[in-house]
């Protein structure tokens, strides 16, 4: 008989669905085959004129139905897609799921091609006014639903039957971790026997491109699109903006032994620290980040000497990389040099709001399938770092505990540990 | 009383009607107390402004300041006060143990820019490469961070140095309730010694209204009290600027640290009614029962938007239940989105706290209540989404 609760006396949480959409592809099995081939998701921009713009690539989402119908349906439905992959792999109802929804989604706004359509359908009025005036007059919610910070939740809720309000949240480019611990502590408070965790961000707007840009956080190598994420490198320079989405089935150990359900591994613990230094900069020695880490750790009640595997944050900014090889090292001290690391993100690029739920998925299936995911483009290494990034070509290695990072602008960082058995 | 049980220990409160837990009882207490109402801004719709604030009482830089639109300075300037109020602000180690739940939308857009955008669209076919050209050179960089729902709980980390945790809800009142939901829940299981949380809504600003126009939402013509805006023209809802922040606290950590207690915070209740298929008045029915309304004589303090159907249900779920005597503050505030559910529940810990109920605020629906209020309700039912009620019982 298995143990069901953990160090600290609360249920064992277990994984029993993972579903996954970026721009390798739909579902596990093509993700994981692009992923562990070394292959870039990374490609020039299409879904609009890139004239003007510094950053002309990214790892957008161009192949579902809803890619070119702006940011709320698309996130929508790359949501939806990685839950019912989750879900169905769990075995359950997909109609009548059972438990709370937690969806890390991005802010929404009105859609400029909406906001352009509504001000050209009248004459009367300039500016604001004339939207307003608009707005008035029309006689059906589509629009209005895509500006409504809970609606991508509240059709998910109607489509999967979860249970109760659905919670929506951002803590920035830490959001689908964030949305994976809520769903964790939900089940340890003994308040539900399983959650549906997402992540999903299909925002990769002209806005939003030029927003990222006017802070200098995007790479501009666009002339290889495929090389320009490369977490690491000496010669990074900035992230690839991206899209995608991760879903996670969280159950208790207990129900999920009870229904039979196979346990894909073990959400062990989460920890989180919030940075008060600055808006998009870390506090320069560190300290949030690593107390995060140790945060996770000690949640998982695990020691510095039991991650067998790190699922960098590793966004390919020239700050990012060097404040997390900071805390890592602060917090591995000098196993670091022998502890490989990956950032799915060299292939991916930075799927924001999803970040956190996808690498999550990938993480467990690394463990499952005991291959690592490269670091890809790591061709020159930056001196000041010196980690194990299993560059450029998957590894085979038994892994049985993975720390997944995820730290964000505004300062919000949380940490994931996962583990392949129960212990 | 038990250790664990969820107590109100700090209130931040700015709406028109002024700042601050006193001066909103102050105000709130008096009979017949008139709206602060501006008419002429943003014709039709009639909005609850902000008061003067002076900023640099509760954000000391100026350069944080400036990082910020109002939105984010509102919820800073609110959050701090609820710190204040705590006896928490400037103690680093409660600020750096304290988790934080902000219920957000999003800030403020540059008006101007888009208004510039919008009329060049007029003569322009290539609309994207006009986006492309004008937002790259006419955007101030700095103002994404601005507008980003989570950089509101980045702000309250950089200015007041609360770093235990940090998340953001979004999701209109759902947002704000699943906020408060949430962080008594951690201190409940002992997750959380000590939370802040809560929510601020700036409405003068054309998208917050247009937030809401998409449908249709927003009443128009004369103001009228939220109760009464069935049938008139528009959708019901008057909007107001405010902020409503809470410091919930483990009762054993307020007593050891001998702080004053305004109200213990009882079961929070959440739910999402299928509305398309009329089950709204059903739900909050439901959401009564789970809540488990004390027997006798109850103060509600109702979050009502105004809006036509969820008001009219809030008010029959009121009616089959005689012993409420509902206080619909919107009346007064306006309505303030992600803030309303904390709104409500300050406004209950008041009433708890000095013992008296407030007056009707509409004295043609509202009536008067006789009593002390031991235990008071406080409701949140969404104005298109998401629904949610608290009890507020005496410290």
């Amino acid at each position: 008989m298995a143990n069901l609760n953990d160090h600290m006396g609360r249920p064992i949480v277990a994984v029993t669905g993972i579903g996954v959409v970026t721009s390798l592809g739909v579902g596990k099995a093509d993700n994981w085959g692009a992923l562990t081939a070394g292959q870039s998701g990374i490609h020039p921009i299409t879904r609009f004129p890139v004239d003007h713009l510094n950053t002309r690539i990214s790892g957008m989402v161009d192949f579902l139905p809803s890619s070119s119908k702006g940011a709320s349906l698309l996130t929508y439905e790359l949501a939806e897609t990685a839950a019912q992959e989750a879900v169905a792999e769990a075995g359950l109802n997909s109609g009548d799921f059972g438990g709370p929804l937690f969806l890390a989604s991005p802010p929404v706004e009105l859609d400029w091609s909406e906001r352009f359509s509504l001000y050209n359908s009248d004459k009367q009025d300039i500016g604001a006014e004339r939207l307003l005036r608009v707005a008035r007059g029309l006689k059906e919610f589509a629009i209005f639903e895509t500006t409504q910070f809970g609606s991508i939740a509240d059709r998910l809720a109607d489509q999967f039957g979860t249970r109760g309000l659905p919670i929506t949240l951002s803590t920035a480019c830490a959001s689908g971790a964030t949305a994976i611990q809520l769903g964790v502590e939900a089940i340890r408070r003994g308040e539900c026997d399983r959650a549906l965790s997402i992540g999903a961000d299909g925002s990769a707007t002209a806005e939003a491109l030029i927003r990222f840009s006017l802070l200098s956080a995007l790479s501009t190598h666009n002339d290889i699109p495929e090389k320009a994420s490369k977490p690491f490198s000496k010669d990074r320079d900035g992230f690839v903006l991206a899209e995608g989405s991760g879903a996670l089935v969280l159950e208790s150990l207990e129900a999920a032994l009870a229904r039979g359900a196979t346990v894909l591994g073990i959400l062990r613990g989460c920890g989180e620290k919030a940075d008060d230094f600055h808006r998009t900069r870390s506090k320069p020695d560190g300290s949030p980040a690593i107390a995060a880490v140790r945060a996770a750790l000690a949640d998982a009640g695990l020691g510095e000497d039991e991650i067998d595997y790190v699922n960098a944050h590793g966004t390919s900014t020239p700050e990012n990389d060097k404040m997390e090889h900071l805390s890592l090292s602060t917090v591995f001290g000098e196993r670091i040099g022998s502890m490989p690391i990956s950032s799915n993100k060299s292939m991916i690029g930075h799927t924001l709001s999803a970040a956190g739920a996808v690498e999550a998925a990938f993480s467990l299936m690394t463990m499952r399938e005991s291959v690592i995911p490269p670091t890809i483009n790591y061709d020159n290494p930056d001196p000041a770092i010196v980690l194990d990034l299993v560059p450029n070509k998957k590894r085979n290695a038994e892994v049985g505990t993975v720390l997944s990072n995820s730290f964000g602008f505004g300062g919000q960082n949380t940490c994931l540990v996962m583990a392949r058995e129960p212990v | 009383m038990n250790p664990h049980d969820v107590v109100i220990t700090g209130i931040g409160l700015v709406s028109s009607l002024g700042e601050g837990p006193d001066a909103h009882w102050q105000k709130l207490a008096q009979p017949g107390l008139e709206p602060v109402l501006e008419a002429s801004r943003f014709p039709p719709y009639t909005i609850h402004p902000l008061p003067e604030i002076d900023w640099n009482l509760q954000i000391a830089k100026r350069g944080d300041q400036r990082q910020m639109e109002t939105w984010q300075r509102l919820g800073t300037y609110a959050a701090g006060m609820a710190l204040d109020d705590a006896g928490i602000k400037g103690n680093d180690e409660l600020c750096t143990t304290m988790d934080m739940v902000v219920a957000a939308g999003g800030g403020e857009r540059d008006e101007a820019v888009d208004a510039d955008i919008l009329a060049a669209s007029e003569s322009r076919n290539d609309r994207d490469v006009l986006l492309n050209e004008k937002l790259t050179t006419e955007l101030r960089p700095t103002l994404f961070l601005a507008q980003l729902s989570n950089l509101l709980a980045g702000n309250i980390s950089i200015v007041h140095k609360v770093t235990g945790s940090s998340r953001t809800f979004m999701g209109e009142e759902g947002a704000g309730v699943a906020a408060v939901e949430t962080a008594a829940a951690r201190i409940r299981s002992g997750q959380s010694t000590h939370i802040l949380v809560g929510g601020a809504f700036q409405t003068e600003h054309s998208d917050m209204l247009l937030g809401y126009e998409l449908a249709g939402y927003l009443h128009r013509g004369a103001w009228k009290p939220v109760w009464q805006r069935q049938g008139a023209e528009g959708g019901g809802v008057v909007t107001g600027s405010g902020g409503a922040f809470l410091v919930l606290e483990q009762r054993e950590h307020a007593t050891s640290r001998g702080r004053r207690i305004y109200a213990e915070l009882g079961p929070v209740v959440s739910g999402r009614a299928r509305r398309r298929l009329g089950g709204l008045e059903a739900e909050i029915a439901a959401l009564l029962r789970q809540a488990a309304l004390p027997n006798g004589e109850l103060l509600a303090i109702s979050g009502a938007s105004g809006a036509h159907a969820a008001t009219a249900a809030e008010k029959s779920a009121f009616d089959a239940n005689p012993a409420i005597a509902a206080r619909a503050f919107s009346t007064l505030t306006g309505h303030m989105k992600e803030a309303q559910f904390p709104f409500a529940v300050a406004l209950a810990a008041l009433a708890v706290d000095r013992k008296a109920a407030y007056p009707v605020f509409d004295a043609t629906v509202e009536r008067p209540f006789g009593g002390v209020p031991k235990t008071v309700l406080a409701t949140a039912i969404g104005y298109h989404q998401f629904e949610g009620v608290a009890l507020v019982n005496a410290a």
